[in-house]
C-alpha cells in the first residue's frame, strides 16, 4: 500500500473529526484495557513470565541463525518447504509461483499482518488469483477496500452501521428486508458467505505467531476458526511468516503463548491455538497435501546489532495500540501504512523510511504506557526517540521546531541569560494577564491557545523571588 | 541540624516562570521535613526538551551543566516527576557509553527525588498537617507514575490532610495530552487527550484537580477554563504546604489589589 | 533461493557481529533444542491433585462457554449426548470420528442417535470427537489429528462434542505435549480449542460462533470419581 504516513496530521485531522471512527475508538479504550488488567490480576507469575519471556526471544534473537536453520531442517524432515525471501516482491512473487504451480484460482487467508506488509492480496488480484479475507474484521476491511486499522482487531474502527452498510452493498442477495442491525446477524451472514469460500479454495495462506524450530511448526492463534478452515480444506497451506517468529521449542512457545492472549484481548487462552507441522500425513483422511513456510526478511535483519533490536522481541499483541492516548484519539488509519500505535511507530520508519514515516515516533507524548503494557517490555519511547535523534541528525524534523530549539538551548546553558528572560517573561506575562489569570490567545502558541486557555504567570519568577529572599535574610 | 540532610531544590522551568508558589511550598514542606533547602542560582533547565527532541547534544550539555551545579548536595529534589525522571533515568542513559560522566550521572540520579515521593520515601513523612476544604482527584502524570513509581506516596499524603476528600478519576493513569513539546507539535491530538481527560476528571464530581507536575497542571487547567469548568487546579505541593489561600488555582483569576 | 538464504543467514550474522556458531556453540543449542526445558508454569493448575484440575478444567472452559455433561461412566456417555442434543432441540444426527479411543462408548444404548462414523461434510450440524488431553489451567482442550482423527470434524459442525476422560485432564499444556512426545512423531495438527469460535470483530461484542462451532459440549467421564 501506498504510506500516507507523510500526511499523519491532516489523517488524524480527519481522523479527530469522523464521529464514527470516535464513537468506535471510544469503545475500544474502555474494552481493552479493562480486560488485559483482569486477566493479569488473575495470573501472580505474569510479570515473571514476561522475563522468561524476555530470555527467550533475546536468546532466539542472538542465535538467529541457527534457529532459522533448525526449523527448516525439521520442516523439511515433515515434508514441508521453506523459502527464503528478502523482501516483499521476492515474497509476493513465491506465493503467486506456489499459487501457479497449483493451478489456484482462489486463495483464503487467514489474518497475517505480513500480509499486508508485503501488499499480497493486491498482487494476487493482479495476477489472476484471488484472496478472500475469512477473519471477519479482515474481511470487513477487504469488502471497504480498506486495510486494517489495528494488527489484531482490524475492524476496531468502525461502528456496526458500517459494517451493516458493507454487507448490504456487497451481499446483493440479502433481502433488503432482513435486518443487520446487530453483530450476531452480520456474523452469521458472513459465516455463511465464507463458509462456501472455505470449502472451494485451492489454497490456504495463514501467518505464524510463533515457528517452532524443535518441531518444524507454525502456530496460529485465532478466537474464529477462521484460520483452522483456511489451512485446513485446500490442497496446500502457505505460511508466511517473518523470520523473528521462531522460537526454539514447544515449551518456549507456550511460555510466549500465555502472554499473548492476556495482553492482547485479556483473555485467558485465545479459543484456538493451533500447531501445525508439515502436510496432511500418508494416512490421514484431511488437511493439505502441501506446506510452504514463506520466511520473509523485509528488513528485519537489518535491525539487528542497532538500537531498534529489541523490536524484534514483539509478538505483536498489540497491548501497546491499546494503551496508547494517541492510537486511542486518532485510531489505526492515522498512521498511514501497516502498522500503528506505538510498535508501528518504532517499526515503520525502519520499514518505509523515516523519510516518510517521521511523524510517527515524534506523535507520542512519552507518556510511557506502551512500555509498561508491553510483554516484552520493549522500550518503545526510547526507540521513538532514537528515531528523533535520527532525524535531528539529518535535519529532518520541521526548521522551525529545530530553530525554536536551538534558541531556547542557547538560553539554557547560561544561566544568568537564563534568569533574565525568564524573570522578564514571568513578569511581563503576568502583567499583560493581568487578574484574568489566563490567555485565551498568546503569539507562538496558537495550538493551545485555539482550543485551551494557557495559564498566565503568577507574577515575577520563582528565581528572582527567591534571590530577593536571599538578599533580605 | 547537624544531621539534617542539605537538599537543593531543583526549581524547574515551569516552577519558575508559572508558578513560583510550587516553588515556595516545596521550600517550605522540605523545611518542615528537617532538611536545609538551598537553591542553587546556576540551575536552568534539565534538558528534557532538547533530549525527547533528538537533540543529544544539547540534552548532554544540559545535564552536564545541572550534574555540576548540583553536586555536593545530600540529595536533589525537584516538584516534578517529569524533570526528576529526566534526571534519575535519562541522564545515565545519555552517558552511558562514556564511563567517567556515566559515574558523576549515576550519582546524581541516586540522590535526586521528586518531591512528594522524597517527603515519603526519603524522609519517612507519613503524615502532614494541612486543611484544604474540598473534594480533590489525583492525575498521575506520566513520567512521575511511569519511570519513579509514583502513585500511592501523594494520596498517602492527601488523606491526612483536614477537611480534603480524594475522588479517584475512572483513568487517573491516561496521559493528559501534555506531552513537553507534543502539545505544539500536535495540538489537535493534545486537544483530544485533554478533553477526555477533563471529562473524567469532571465525571469524579471532583471541585479541586491535583498533579504533580506543572506541564500537565498547565494543560489540564488551560482546558477546563476554556471550557468554562470551575476545578480548582493547584500543584499538590501547594496543598500539602497550605498555601491555597495566597494564591489562586491555576488559571483562575486573581483579586484586584 | 539457496542464494537468498545464505544472504538472510549471512545479513543475520553482519548484525549481530559474529559469524558461524562454533560446534560447541551449535551443541549447546541443540541441546537445549532436544532436552526443550520447561519455563515457569503457573501454579494455578500444577499445584492441583487430579481431582482439583478436574474442577478446574471445567471452571476455566465454563468461563469461556463450554458446556458439561459429567457423567461417572463411559455407559453413560450415550444418553449423555442424546439429551445434550434433545436438549438443545438439535437433530439426532452426528458425524463421529472412527476414533479408537471411542470404540468402548456403548452407542447403541442411545438408539435415537443416527450416528455414522468419517470425516465431516458441511451438512453435519453435529459432531463428537475424542481428544488428545485437557488442560485444566484455562480450560483448553487439546486435539490432535491423525488417520482416525480429521481436523475439520473439530470445525465444520456447528455443534462440537468431545467425550474427555478423567485421566486425560492435565496441568498445563507442556504435561499435553509429554503426553504428544510419548506416543511419536509431531501429528500434522494439533488443536488447542478454549470454548466455542467467537468474534469480537464488530464493536468488541462477543459473538459466539465465527466460523467454528457455535457450542462445545464436553462429555467428561470422572471414572475417578465414581
Amino acid at each position: 500500500m501506498q504510506p500516507t504516513s507523510h500526511d499523519f496530521k491532516a489523517n488524524a485531522h480527519r481522523a479527530l473529526g469522523d464521529p464514527n471512527l470516535q464513537r468506535a475508538m471510544d469503545m475500544m479504550r474502555t474494552g481493552f484495557p479493562v480486560n488485559r488488567a483482569a486477566a493479569i490480576a488473575r495470573l501472580p507469575e505474569f510479570d515473571a513470565l514476561r522475563d522468561e519471556g524476555i530470555a527467550i526471544k533475546n536468546h532466539v534473537i542472538a542465535n538467529l541463525d541457527f534457529y532459522l536453520e533448525t526449523f527448516e531442517k525439521n520442516v523439511v524432515a515433515q515434508g514441508g518447504k521453506v523459502h527464503w525471501c528478502r523482501d516483499a516482491a521476492q515474497a509476493r512473487e513465491t506465493i503467486l509461483g506456489i499459487c501457479r504451480d497449483a493451478g489456484a484460482k482462489t486463495v483464503t487467508k487467514g489474518k497475517s499482518m505480513v500480509s499486508e506488509e508485503i501488499a499480497l492480496n493486491d498482487y494476487l488480484e493482479a495476477n489472476g488469483v484471488t484472496p478472500v479475507e475469512t477473519d471477519l474484521g479482515e474481511y470487513i476491511v477487504q469488502i471497504r477496500h480498506e486495510t486494517p486499522s489495528h494488527i489484531i482487531a482490524p475492524a476496531v474502527h468502525l461502528v456496526k452501521e458500517q459494517v451493516a452498510e458493507s454487507f448490504r452493498a456487497t451481499h446483493t442477495h440479502l433481502p433488503p428486508d432482513r435486518p443487520l442491525d446487530e453483530a450476531r446477524v452480520m456474523c452469521d451472514e458472513a459465516r455463511t458467505v465464507l463458509r462456501a469460500k472455505f470449502l472451494s479454495a485451492d489454497i490456504g495462506i495463514t501467518g505464524a505467531n510463533f515457528l517452532i524450530a524443535e518441531t518444524g511448526s507454525s502456530i496460529i492463534v485465532t478466537n474464529e476458526g477462521n484460520g483452522d478452515l483456511t489451512q485446513t480444506l485446500p490442497k496446500a497451506h502457505i505460511v508466511l511468516a517473518s523470520l523473528e517468529k521462531v522460537v526454539p521449542t514447544l515449551e518456549d512457545a507456550s511460555t510466549l503463548l500465555r502472554l499473548l492472549a492476556r495482553s492482547a484481548t485479556g483473555q485467558e487462552f485465545s479459543t484456538y491455538t493451533t500447531v501445525s507441522t508439515g502436510p496432511r500425513r500418508a494416512d490421514d483422511t484431511d488437511g493439505p497435501a502441501a506446506y510452504h513456510v514463506v520466511l520473509l526478511d523485509n528488513g528485519r535483519t537489518a535491525l539487528l546489532g542497532g538500537e531498534f533490536q529489541d523490536m524484534l522481541r514483539c509478538i505483536r499483541c498489540a497491548a501497546c495500540l491499546n494503551h496508547c492516548p494517541v492510537y486511542g484519539a486518532v485510531g489505526g488509519h492515522a498512521y498511514g501504512w501497516v502498522y500503528s500505535g506505538p510498535m508501528g511507530a518504532v517499526l515503520t520508519p525502519s520499514l518505509i523510511g523515516i523519510e516518510e514515516a517521521g511523524n510517527l515516533p515524534n506523535a507520542s507524548t512519552f507518556c510511557g504506557r506502551c512500555e509498561s503494557v508491553c510483554p516484552m517490555r520493549i522500550p518503545l519511547p526510547r526507540m521513538m526517540r532514537s528515531w528523533r535523534e535520527r532525524e535531528f541528525a539529518r535535519r529532518l524534523s520541521p526548521q522551525a521546531q529545530r530553530w525554536g530549539l536551538a534558541v531556547w538551548a542557547y538560553v539554557a546553558r547560561r544561566p544568568r541569560l537564563y534568569r533574565w528572560v525568564s524573570a522578564m517573561t514571568s513578569h511581563i506575562l503576568s502583567l499583560v494577564g493581568g487578574t484574568r489569570g489566563r490567555f485565551r490567545t498568546l503569539p507562538l502558541v496558537a495550538g493551545w491557545t485555539d482550543t485551551r486557555d494557557m495559564p498566565a504567570p503568577e507574577g515575577r519568577s520563582f528565581m528572582s523571588q527567591w534571590a530577593a529572599r536571599e538578599k533580605r535574610s | 541540624m547537624a544531621d539534617s540532610p542539605r537538599v537543593a531544590l531543583f526549581v524547574t522551568c515551569l516552577v519558575d516562570l508559572f508558578r513560583p508558589t510550587v516553588g515556595f511550598a516545596a521550600v517550605k514542606l522540605l523545611e518542615e521535613a528537617g532538611c536545609r533547602v538551598e537553591v542553587p542560582a546556576a540551575q536552568t533547565c534539565c534538558g528534557q526538551p532538547a533530549f525527547n527532541s533528538g537533540d543529544r547534544d544539547n540534552a548532554k550539555a544540559l545535564a552536564r551543566q545541572v550534574i555540576d551545579v548540583f553536586k555536593g548536595f545530600d540529595y536533589v529534589v525537584v516538584p516534578s516527576g517529569s524533570c526528576g525522571g529526566m534526571i534519575k533515568t535519562h541522564y545515565p542513559e545519555l552517558f552511558a557509553t562514556d564511563p567517567i560522566m556515566a559515574d558523576v550521572a549515576n550519582a546524581l540520579a541516586a540522590k535526586t527525588f521528586e518531591l512528594v515521593s522524597f517527603l515519603t520515601d526519603v524522609m519517612k513523612c507519613d503524615h502532614i498537617a494541612a486543611r484544604y476544604d474540598g473534594v480533590a482527584t489525583y492525575h498521575d502524570a506520566c513520567s512521575g507514575l511511569r519511570e519513579l513509581g509514583i502513585k500511592d506516596q501523594p494520596r498517602r499524603l492527601l488523606k491526612g490532610v483536614e477537611g480534603l476528600t480524594l475522588k479517584e478519576m475512572a483513568t487517573p493513569e491516561v496521559c493528559c495530552g501534555f506531552g513537553g513539546t507534543f502539545c505544539v507539535k500536535y495540538p489537535e491530538i493534545s486537544d483530544k487527550m485533554v478533553s477526555d481527560k477533563v471529562a473524567d476528571i469532571v465525571a469524579t464530581g471532583a471541585d479541586t484537580l491535583l498533579c504533580g507536575d506543572m506541564g500537565c497542571l498547565l494543560n489540564m487547567a488551560g482546558k477546563q477554563s476554556r471550557l468554562g469548568k470551575s476545578i480548582r487546579v493547584r500543584h499538590v505541593a501547594e496543598v500539602l504546604a497550605g498555601m491555597t489561600d495566597t494564591t489562586p488555582p491555576i488559571a483562575a483569576p486573581r483579586e484586584k489589589r | 533461493m539457496s542464494g537468498t538464504r545464505d544472504q538472510i543467514l549471512g545479513s543475520i550474522r553482519a548484525g549481530l557481529g559474529r559469524g558461524r556458531l562454533d560446534v560447541q556453540a551449535i551443541s549447546a543449542l541443540e541441546d537445549r533444542v532436544r532436552t526443550h526445558r520447561r519455563n515457569l508454569i503457573p501454579a494455578r493448575a500444577a499445584a492441583l491433585d487430579h481431582q482439583g484440575q478436574i474442577d478446574l478444567f471445567v471452571a476455566m472452559a465454563e468461563e469461556v462457554h463450554a458446556t458439561f455433561t459429567r457423567v461417572t461412566d463411559v455407559d453413560a456417555v450415550p444418553g449423555a449426548v442424546a439429551d445434550y442434543l434433545a436438549g438443545q432441540n438439535l437433530p439426532a444426527r452426528l458425524v463421529m470420528t472412527p476414533d479408537p479411543k471411542l470404540d468402548d462408548v456403548p452407542w447403541d444404548k442411545a438408539p435415537l442417535l443416527d450416528i455414522h462414523k468419517g470425516i465431516a461434510a458441511d451438512d453435519d450440524a453435529v459432531g463428537v470427537t475424542a481428544c488428545h488431553a485437557a488442560v485444566a489451567e484455562t480450560g483448553t482442550l487439546m486435539l490432535v489429528s491423525g488417520p482416525d482423527s480429521p481436523t475439520r470434524n473439530n470445525f465444520l459442525p456447528d455443534t462440537h462434542i468431545v467425550v474427555l476422560r478423567a485421566g486425560q485432564v492435565v496441568a498445563s499444556y507442556e504435561d499435553g505435549w509429554d503426553r504428544l512426545r510419548a506416543k511419536g512423531a509431531m501429528p500434522r495438527t494439533v488443536n488447542f480449542i478454549s470454548g466455542p469460535s467467537r468474534t469480537g470483530d464488530i464493536e468488541q461484542r462477543m459473538v459466539l460462533g465465527a466460523h467454528g462451532p457455535r457450542r462445545l459440549h464436553i462429555v467428561l467421564i470422572d471414572d475417578a470419581r465414581a
